[in-house]
């Protein structure tokens, strides 16, 4: 069984207990502890199910790679499904449960699935289940949604805080094992500000469970000194819980900080912080990842990498059982042996799959008398929920037992990775290197920086130093290329003496036995997290599935939370083996971030609730919520969609708001409206060129309606231009345009007509702008006072500035409803105080406020167009009966050559006309197709479709407008609206005017 | 996230750019191109892999439309605008 042992455990202390529950279950373990660590010294080594056949799984690994022990942490609005146990640091009341089990974690009902295993082979999803084709989406996708997956989504918010760090950073190390902190130690001797970040809870990485001399101590008494010299340095900053997970361009890096002690223990409002630094050059010191051997039964529990167990002895102090047979391709698991040995354990056998081996550690082994076969494997493991033998067997043959060898752990070492991971991210290439079985970056082929110039350099284990001499001359090297690039003087490198250990080689063997038959490769585990085995892989590539990326997507190889850490390796060996090419030829799946996985709330930060896109508000906002606005969403804008009284349908308030306009008197918060000066003694020429219309002739104080087109002739916005002065516009902007034409503005100044002199500014937000409309807004403006609006004074699209009712205002006679009607800005911070005395003033005339869609109703009355309901980019001023609005004297104003293109003309375009049903009450649908002569399959019969309808409160029947194919010579005419299957409507088409067509009232 | 040299701002990230699209051909004068000269201009955009001029714009900044030419392949930035626009 796993236990804890008392010699051992260099992380732990001992004198802080802390409980925790597992499935309910209560535990305790030490302050220093890991999840996994704590859970295995309570001999928990069945810790999950698998993905696909519910198999009882263990812990694999120590670390980020772990595939197995995924948990749920927590509950409510603290719940976190799939952390993996191996980087959860223990704190006093974690509550963690298993995953993925119907029933409990010891006996799973899914774990029926591992019995059927072969009608889930590679590919499953897309050649089974495929009829009848009902019951896919009925029956077989909701039970297999059921049996696979990892955790529950969370049901609650999250409660939790989150929030983003930026930083510019000279020198990053990622990594802080040997090689990391060496490097740091070096690089911040010279001078350099440096920040090391590191992955776990503590630093050392392997180092620190290795048992080597530098300098004549143990290297982890070692590793301390660095340590605390670093944190003695002014220039070096020690980031711990800091995972680097991408690398982008020019040396711009995302990290997570994991802040969920500090937080648990109160010291941080934070749980995740996600940082983002921009670096000028970058240290990859991210060591190496074991990978597995593959064996029959290589997943059953007890079953883990050589290092884990040894992170686990070393660190923790948990043995990985009481009689543990070793398999290897390399001498790693030597040094595990050995010391579970030295720890009273039992090793009852090295299974060594090399034909020989030397050095150092060999000779250990041998002295302690432990026995080593060379040339064999495993020919499957014994056990369900815990190993309780190995089947020793010849590498070579196809797997018949030679000795039955009782045990309760296996550790294995298939060799090892070197993390190249963040070197991939940002365009560095990769090359394998065949003597020491791993991919390492391709220093001629690095990502570079803005300059050209390389940003990333690679540091110990991650650029193929395994051994700790090879990591001191490799760390000299890039520190002096470091020292410089930043060209800072020179400083000695400290010798340091390393104790001189011999290795002996290791070689590629990754599966055992070679000829294994096929009853034990679908028994043989690749890809724990994602249950692929060695018989999927051969089913895919004999499918001819020989691309790695299609073998990837097709098995699941590599896929999930681990990302392939453990299995990618081993799944391209074999198939370069297969297809007999080289693994450089076969390649690599191509990594991204995040190098592990992140909170869904550390990507979101703070930006959540009101701040996950912030509503922008005009002044009155607040009234418009105190007085019943049922709100709409206008670009970022919340406009009142319509204002609410006691026990009104919305319906009924807009009925009520149009024909109190209509009848009396109305008002409006248009604040939302763009407004955009544009001045200078170049301003009207410049805007001759921006707008459809000629602006230059419009006179001082007065108005004019003008349409915006792009390059290709299409209508994008429309608003009024008021002539303020001879050298001062004001370019009104639809609500969700302002900022669009405002950079369009910029855009021509500055890149085509710069030579004109011309300023542009966006007003917008500095005013108010209230309409007040209907046959007794005049006698508004007159009780407010202080202007002379009278017919003569203040004619249709005139303006006036001056004050009115003591406030600062800008009058335009503008309507945009067909009534009576004034524009009003007044400077923001008046904005509330103008429109309460309106309506106070008002009150003896009948005011009400409407909202937009009363507004809406209006002017499809009059037959306005809106941007967005008329127009969809296709649509050019002439579609919409607006060619008087576009000059033909100009020699060039934007769209000017395109709406000259042959086909603008086509008569066949379609154009807009009025819609008014023949006896029905009934709403025409919005968007609906028009069409004469019946529904046909082939839709020839479509003419066009409806672009605005309501039901229109003044003439008391729904109206609408449409584009129709040309829509001149259809007038009169019957078309039919087809609403389903069943029902068509008819409409006659007209004019798109249906009230007031002359404009007597608008004119009065 | 690229870097871009702003000739006002200097150094910022590139979320507060605006891409603008390689720099193509000269406007033409509308009165004096065919149809399809005029469609010629609008649709047909350089899109080269390799050193290429662009047109950004510093929309969450301080407004300044610049060229930069940069290599669409490895991201090196080959020239900057002059710091005097």
């Amino acid at each position: 069984m796993s236990t804890r042992i008392s010699k051992a455990g260099r992380l732990l202390d001992r004198n802080k207990r802390l409980s925790f529950t597992f499935n309910g279950r209560n535990l305790f373990g030490f302050q220093g502890d890991t999840l996994a660590s704590a859970l295995l010294a309570n001999d928990q080594v069945l810790v999950g199910r698998s993905f696909k056949y519910h198999r009882p799984r263990g812990f694999v690994s120590s670390g980020v790679d772990e595939p197995n022990a995924l948990m749920s942490l927590g509950h409510g609005g603290n719940f976190e499904p799939n952390r993996s146990a191996t980087t959860v640091e223990l704190v006093d009341g974690i509550e963690a449960v298993s995953q993925n089990h119907l029933g409990s974690l010891d006996w799973d009902l899914g774990f029926i699935n591992n019995f059927f295993a072969k009608i889930f082979p590679a590919g499953f999803y897309y050649k089974t289940f495929m009829k009848p084709r009902f019951a896919w989406k009925h029956l077989f996708e909701p039970i297999i949604r059921n049996a696979a997956g990892l955790g529950r989504a969370p049901s609650l918010p999250d409660e939790a805080a989150y929030d983003y760090f930026y930083a510019h950073v000279d020198i990053l190390v990622i990594g802080a094992g040997m090689a990391g902190l060496l490097a740091t130690y070096e690089l911040a001797k010279s001078g350099l500000k440096v920040t090391l970040v590191e992955q776990k809870h503590y630093l050392g990485g392997y180092a620190l469970s290795d048992d080597f001399e530098v300098d004549g101590v143990a290297v982890p008494k070692w590793l301390e000194n660095i340590e605390k010299k670093l944190i003695d340095s002014d220039n070096v900053q020690i980031k711990k819980n800091f995972t680097a997970i991408g690398v982008h361009d020019h040396g711009y890096l995302i990290g997570c900080e994991n802040l969920e002690v500090a937080e648990k223990m109160g010291r941080s409002s934070i749980r995740h912080r996600l940082w983002r630094l921009r670096t000028k050059q970058i240290v990859l010191a991210t060591g190496a990842i074991e990978r597995p051997l593959i064996f029959a039964g290589n997943d059953i529990p007890g079953v883990m990498l050589s290092s884990a167990a040894l992170d686990f002895y070393k660190l923790y102090g948990v043995s990985p059982g009481d009689r543990t047979v070793v398999v290897t391709n390399n001498d790693s698991a030597y040094l595990t042996a050995i010391n579970l040995y030295n720890a009273g354990l039992s090793v009852p056998v090295v299974i060594d799959v090399r034909e020989e081996s030397s050095g150092d550690l060999f000779e250990s082994l041998r002295s302690m008398g432990i026995r080593i076969e060379y040339g064999k494997g495993i020919a499957s493991v014994l056990g369900k929920k815990r190993v309780k033998a190995v089947e020793l067997c010849s590498l070579t043959g196809e797997g018949s037992v030679q000795e039955t060898i009782e045990c309760d752990s296996v550790i294995m070492s298939g060799g090892w990775s070197s993390a190249v991971h963040l070197w991939s991210h940002c365009g560095g290439r990769l090359i394998w290197n065949d003597q020491l079985d791993t991919f390492l970056p391709d220093a001629s082929k690095s990502p570079i920086d803005e300059n050209g110039e390389d940003f990333i350099a690679v540091v110990g284990a991650a650029s193929g130093s395994f051994w700790p001499s090879e990591v001191v001359q490799n760390v000299k090297q890039i520190v002096q290329k470091i020292q410089k690039k930043f060209k800072t003087s020179k400083v000695k490198s400290s010798s340091i003496s390393i104790q001189e250990i011999k290795y002996g080689d290791s070689n590629s063997k990754y599966f055992t036995p070679e000829g294994a038959s096929e009853k034990l490769k679908s028994k043989c585990f690749v890809d724990f997290q994602n249950d692929v085995k060695l018989s999927d892989l051969r089913l895919a590539t004999q499918e001819g599935y020989e691309s790695v990326e299609h073998l990837k997507r097709y098995t699941t190889l590599g896929m999930a939370t681990d990302q392939g850490k453990l299995s990618n390796i081993n799944g391209l060996k074999y198939l370069a083996d297969f297809l007999g090419r080289e693994i450089n030829e076969v390649g690599t799946t191509t990594f991204r971030p995040p190098y592990t996985p992140i909170s869904l709330g550390s990507i979101a930060g703070e930006a959540r609730k009101g701040l996950f896109k912030p509503v922008r508000k005009t002044t009155l906002h607040l009234w418009h919520e105190a007085n019943g606005a049922s709100w709409e969403p206008v670009g970022d804008w919340r406009r009142p969609y319509a204002y609410l009284k006691k026990n009104e349908t919305i319906e009924q308030a807009v009925s009520r708001e149009v024909t109190n306009t209509r009848n009396a008197l109305g008002i409006l918060d248009a604040s939302t409206l763009g407004k955009i000066i544009v001045s200078g003694p170049d301003a009207a020429n410049f805007l001759d060129l921006m707008y459809t219309n000629m602006i230059s002739t419009l006179q001082v104080g007065r108005c004019r309606y003008g349409l915006m087109c792009n390059e290709n002739g299409f209508l994008f916005d429309d608003g009024v231009v008021v002539r303020l002065a001879e050298e001062t516009f004001l370019c009104h902007t639809t609500t969700g345009g302002a900022d669009r034409v405002y950079s369009w503005m910029e855009e021509w100044h500055q890149t085509e007509w710069w030579n004109k002199r011309v300023f542009i500014q966006n007003v917008t937000e500095q005013f108010t702008q209230i309409t007040i409309a209907g046959p007794k807004s005049r006698l508004l403006l007159e009780e407010l006072g202080g202007l002379d609006v009278s017919r003569v004074s203040l004619k249709p699209l005139d303006y006036l500035e001056g004050e009115l009712a003591k406030i600062k205002a800008r009058v335009f006679r503008i309507s945009f409803s067909g009534e009576l009607s004034f524009e009003i800005a007044v400077p923001s911070q008046f904005g509330l105080e103008f429109w309460e005395k309106c309506l106070e003033t008002g009150s003896q005339f009948g005011i009400s406020p409407y909202g937009t869609e009363a507004l809406h109703v209006m002017r499809a009355e009059k037959g306005f167009i809106m941007i967005g309901d008329e127009t969809d980019g296709t649509v050019i001023p002439q579609d919409l009966n607006l060619g008087w609005a576009v000059s033909k004297k100009k020699k060039d104003f934007i769209g000017k050559r395109a709406q000259e293109r042959i086909f603008m003309n086509d008569p066949n375009r379609k154009t807009l006309v009025g819609l008014s049903l023949q006896n029905s009450s009934e709403k025409i649908p919005d968007g609906a197709s028009v069409i004469i002569g019946g529904v046909d399959q082939a839709n020839d019969n479509v003419i066009g479709h409806v672009t605005s309808t309501y039901f229109s409160p003044t003439l008391d029947k729904p109206i609408a407008m449409a584009l129709l194919k040309d829509g001149k010579n259809l007038l009169g005419r019957s078309i039919e609206i087809p609403v389903d299957s069943e029902k068509i409507l008819k409409a006659i088409v007209s004019e798109p005017k249906f009230y007031d067509a002359e404009g007597n009232r608008q004119n009065d | 996230m690229l870097l871009i040299h702003c000739p006002f701002c200097k150094n910022r990230n590139e979320t507060e750019f605006v891409y603008g699209g390689p720099v193509g051909a000269n406007r033409p004068d509308p009165n004096l191109v065919s149809d399809e000269e005029w469609v010629d201009y609008l649709t047909m955009v350089p899109n080269p892999m390799g050193p290429v001029y662009e047109r950004w714009w510093h929309a969450r900044g301080c407004d300044q439309w610049f060229i930069i030419c940069r290599d669409t392949v490895t991201h090196e930035i080959l020239e900057n605008p002059s710091e005097e626009p």
